[in-house]
C-alpha cells in the first residue's frame, strides 16, 4: 500500500496546508489585480505571493548560495513537509519527483537575477539544485506535462513505491507568475478580467496563480494518516493541442482506468476535486466526462477561485486540500461559483458541507490534450 | 511466462541522417539547418499532413520520428486507449522558449503569439503524435540531464503491468540552438510466431540508443 503521509502548500493564502485550508474555509482568494510593468504592460488579475513575505519566510533558512523565487518556494515547501514526518531525505530509499511546467523561465531575461547561473533555466538543473540542497543522493525525476504534471507526478510516485524502487517519494512542484506565462495566456485571451468563476454561468476565463506544494508518499503507515493511493491514470484526447475534447474523451478514459485500478465503480466516489479552470471549454468538458461516468450527483469542487491556476503545482495544491477535506470529512465550497453554467447536470459544491469522505477523485486536464485522474481512499 | 513488453522497432534521427532499426533510410548530406532538414524529410516520407507546417521544430522532429517509426507497422493499430506515448529530453522546449521570449522582451515591441506560446510545453509533441495516430493511452514527458533508459523501461513496464497500456512509444527528443537528436522505439506486448524480439529492459534500450553515434 502507498500512504499519503505529509503535505504542504506555499501560496499567497499561507505557507502550510493548514493555513491554506483555513483560508479556504473563509472563502479567501489570493487573486488580486497585479500592476507590475515587468510582468505585463497592463494590470492583470493573478494570485501572487508577496515578495517581502516570501523573503521573510526564507530568512533563517540556511543557504550558502542565491536562490530564485521558485527555488525558495520549493525549498520552503519541502522543509515544512519534512518537519511533519521522520523520513530521511538523505536516504537512497527516498526519491524526489519535481513537477513544473516552466521552472525558472524568468531567467530567460538576461537582466533578471544576474547573480543566478543561467543554466538553472534547465529543469534537470533545477531538480539537481533541490536534491543537492537537501543532500538527496538520487537523480530527481522531473515531470513537465502541462497542467496535469502534478497529478501525474503523484501517480508516478505511487508507482515508484509499488515497484519497490523507493520506500518514500517526495513529490514537489511549483510554478511562478512570470512575464512569459502571463503574456502567453493573455495572447490566448484565456484570462478572466477578474477572479475566475469555476463552473459558473458567467465564467469568462482562468486566473493565473503561483504556488509550490509538496506531498510525501510512503510504503509505511504513520499514526497521523490512513489515506492511501488507490489508482491513477492519464489519457490523451487525440483531438486538439490547445482545446479540450468536446466529448470529454481523454478525461473519461483517465477516470475509467483509475477506477479500474482502484477496483471500484464510479458511484463509490464521495467527492471530486475537478480541474475547474473556469474557462468555458474546460469546465464544460469536465461536466461531460463526469456525466458520461454517471457521477452527476457526486459533489464537485474547484479551488481555482482561491489559488488561481498554479500550473505545475495545481495538481499537488489541490490534492493537498483534498487530503485535508478527507481528514476533516468536510467539502469546501467552490469560490466564485454561483449558478451552474455547464450543459450537464453536475453537483458543484456551493456551500461548505460536512460529509463522510472515504473515496475521492482528483481530475486534471491540460494543453496537449492531456488528462489525468487520481483516486484516494481511507484505508 | 509472465507477459512482458518487447521492443519491436526503433528509429534514430541525428546529424541529418535517419535510421530505422539501425539501418539508414534517409540522409541529407548538405549541412543545412534543422528546419531545412525537416522540410526535406517531410517531402521524402510524404505523410500528407498539413498540420505539420504549423508545428515548432522540436514537435516536427518528434512527429517525423513517430511517423517513420510507425510506417507499415501493425502495432500502431491497437485500440486507441491501449497505446501510450512517454517521451523525455534535457532541454524541454528551450529553442521555442527563446523565440517566444523575443516577442515579449520589450513593451514597445510586444507581439506574443498564442501559436508560438502553445509549443513552449514539451508534451505538445506528444499531443501532436496522439492526434496524428489517434492514440489515447497514457502519456508523460520527463526531463533528465541525459537519456535515462532504465527510468524509461521501469516507467513504461509499470504502466503495462498495471494494465493501463498494451503498447507504447518511448524515447528522447531533444533540441538546442546547436544540436538535435531523436530516438524513438515501439514496445508492444504481443508475441509473434518465429520472431525473436528483445525484451523492453533498460539495458536493451540503452544499447539501441547508443547504436548510432
Amino acid at each position: 500500500m502507498v500512504y499519503f503521509i505529509a503535505d504542504n502548500i506555499v501560496s499567497p493564502l499561507g505557507f502550510s496546508t493548514t493555513e491554506n485550508f483555513d483560508s479556504l474555509l473563509r472563502a479567501n482568494t489570493g487573486i488580486r489585480i497585479i500592476s507590475d510593468g515587468n510582468l505585463y504592460p497592463e494590470p492583470f488579475p493573478a494570485s501572487m505571493i508577496e515578495t517581502d513575505i516570501l523573503e521573510k519566510a526564507f530568512t533563517g533558512i540556511p543557504a550558502e548560495a542565491s536562490f530564485t523565487r521558485l527555488e525558495k518556494m520549493l525549498i520552503l515547501s519541502i522543509k515544512d513537509t519534512l518537519s511533519k514526518t521522520d523520513i530521511d531525505i538523505r536516504s537512497e530509499r527516498t526519491g524526489i519527483v519535481l513537477s513544473t511546467t516552466k521552472g525558472n523561465i524568468d531567467l530567460l531575461d538576461p537582466e533578471k537575477s544576474p547573480e543566478i547561473e543561467r543554466d538553472r533555466i534547465h529543469l534537470w538543473k533545477l531538480g539537481r539544485l533541490i536534491t543537492d540542497y537537501f543532500g538527496n543522493p538520487n537523480e530527481p525525476v522531473i515531470l513537465s506535462n502541462a497542467c496535469i504534471s502534478g497529478v501525474l507526478a503523484i501517480n508516478l510516485a505511487a508507482g515508484l513505491i509499488q515497484q519497490g524502487k523507493y520506500d518514500h517519494v517526495i513529490v514537489t512542484g511549483g510554478d511562478i507568475v512570470s512575464r512569459f506565462v502571463v503574456s502567453g495566456f493573455m495572447s490566448f485571451m484565456s484570462l478572466s478580467p477578474a477572479a475566475c468563476k469555476p463552473f459558473d454561468k458567467d465564467r469568462d476565463g482562468l486566473s493565473l496563480g503561483e504556488a509550490a506544494s509538496t506531498i510525501i508518499l510512503s510504503k509505511h503507515k504513520t499514526e497521523q494518516t490512513n489515506l492511501i493511493f488507490k489508482g491513477g491514470a492519464s489519457a490523451n484526447d487525440a483531438n486538439h493541442i490547445s482545446g479540450p475534447s468536446r466529448t470529454g474523451e481523454g478525461s473519461f478514459i483517465a477516470i475509467k482506468k483509475a477506477l479500474a485500478e482502484a477496483g471500484i465503480g464510479a458511484t463509490s466516489i464521495d467527492h471530486i476535486s475537478a480541474h475547474g479552470t473556469a474557462t468555458v471549454y474546460n469546465d464544460e468538458m469536465e461536466s461531460i466526462a463526469i456525466d458520461r461516468l454517471g457521477m452527476n450527483k457526486v459533489p464537485v469542487s474547484s479551488f481555482k477561485g482561491n489559488f488561481g491556476h498554479t500550473l505545475g503545482a495545481a495538481g499537488l495544491v489541490e490534492t493537498a486540500i483534498l487530503l485535508t477535506e478527507m481528514k476533516c470529512n468536510l467539502m469546501i465550497k467552490t469560490t466564485g461559483f454561483n449558478e451552474l453554467g455547464v450543459s450537464r447536470d453536475i453537483n458543484v459544491v456551493s456551500e461548505t458541507t460536512n460529509k463522510a469522505l472515504n473515496t475521492c477523485l482528483k481530475m486534471a486536464s491540460g494543453f496537449g490534450g492531456s488528462n489525468a485522474a487520481l483516486i484516494i481512499q481511507k484505508a | 511466462m509472465m507477459e512482458q513488453l518487447k521492443i519491436k522497432t526503433y528509429c534514430h534521427i541525428k546529424n541529418h541522417q535517419i535510421f530505422v532499426d539501425g539501418r539508414m533510410v534517409f540522409e541529407v548530406p548538405e549541412a543545412g539547418s534543422l528546419k531545412e532538414f525537416l522540410k526535406l524529410t517531410f517531402k521524402h516520407f510524404k505523410p500528407g499532413y498539413a498540420k505539420f507546417y504549423k508545428m515548432d521544430e522540436i514537435s516536427k522532429l518528434g512527429f517525423m520520428a513517430a511517423e517513420i517509426l510507425l510506417q507499415d507497422k501493425p502495432y500502431s493499430k491497437r485500440q486507441p486507449e491501449d497505446t501510450g506515448v512517454v517521451l523525455s529530453n534535457a532541454h524541454s522546449t528551450l529553442v521555442t522558449d527563446n523565440q517566444f521570449q523575443e516577442s515579449i522582451r520589450d513593451d514597445q515591441n510586444f507581439y506574443p503569439s498564442p501559436s508560438v506560446f502553445v509549443y513552449t510545453l514539451p508534451n505538445i509533441m506528444i499531443g501532436e503524435i496522439c492526434i496524428r495516430h489517434g492514440f489515447r493511452g497514457e502519456q508523460a514527458f520527463f526531463i533528465f540531464e541525459n537519456f535515462s533508459a532504465n527510468f524509461m523501461a521501469d516507467y513504461i513496464n509499470q504502466l503495462f503491468l498495471s494494465h493501463k497500456i498494451k503498447t507504447c512509444i518511448g524515447g528522447w527528443v531533444d533540441q538546442t540552438q546547436e544540436s538535435y537528436e531523436a530516438f524513438l522505439y515501439l514496445a508492444d506486448g504481443s508475441e509473434e510466431e518465429g520472431q525473436q524480439y528483445k525484451p523492453h529492459t533498460g539495458n536493451e534500450i540503452e544499447r539501441l540508443y547508443n547504436l548510432i553515434k
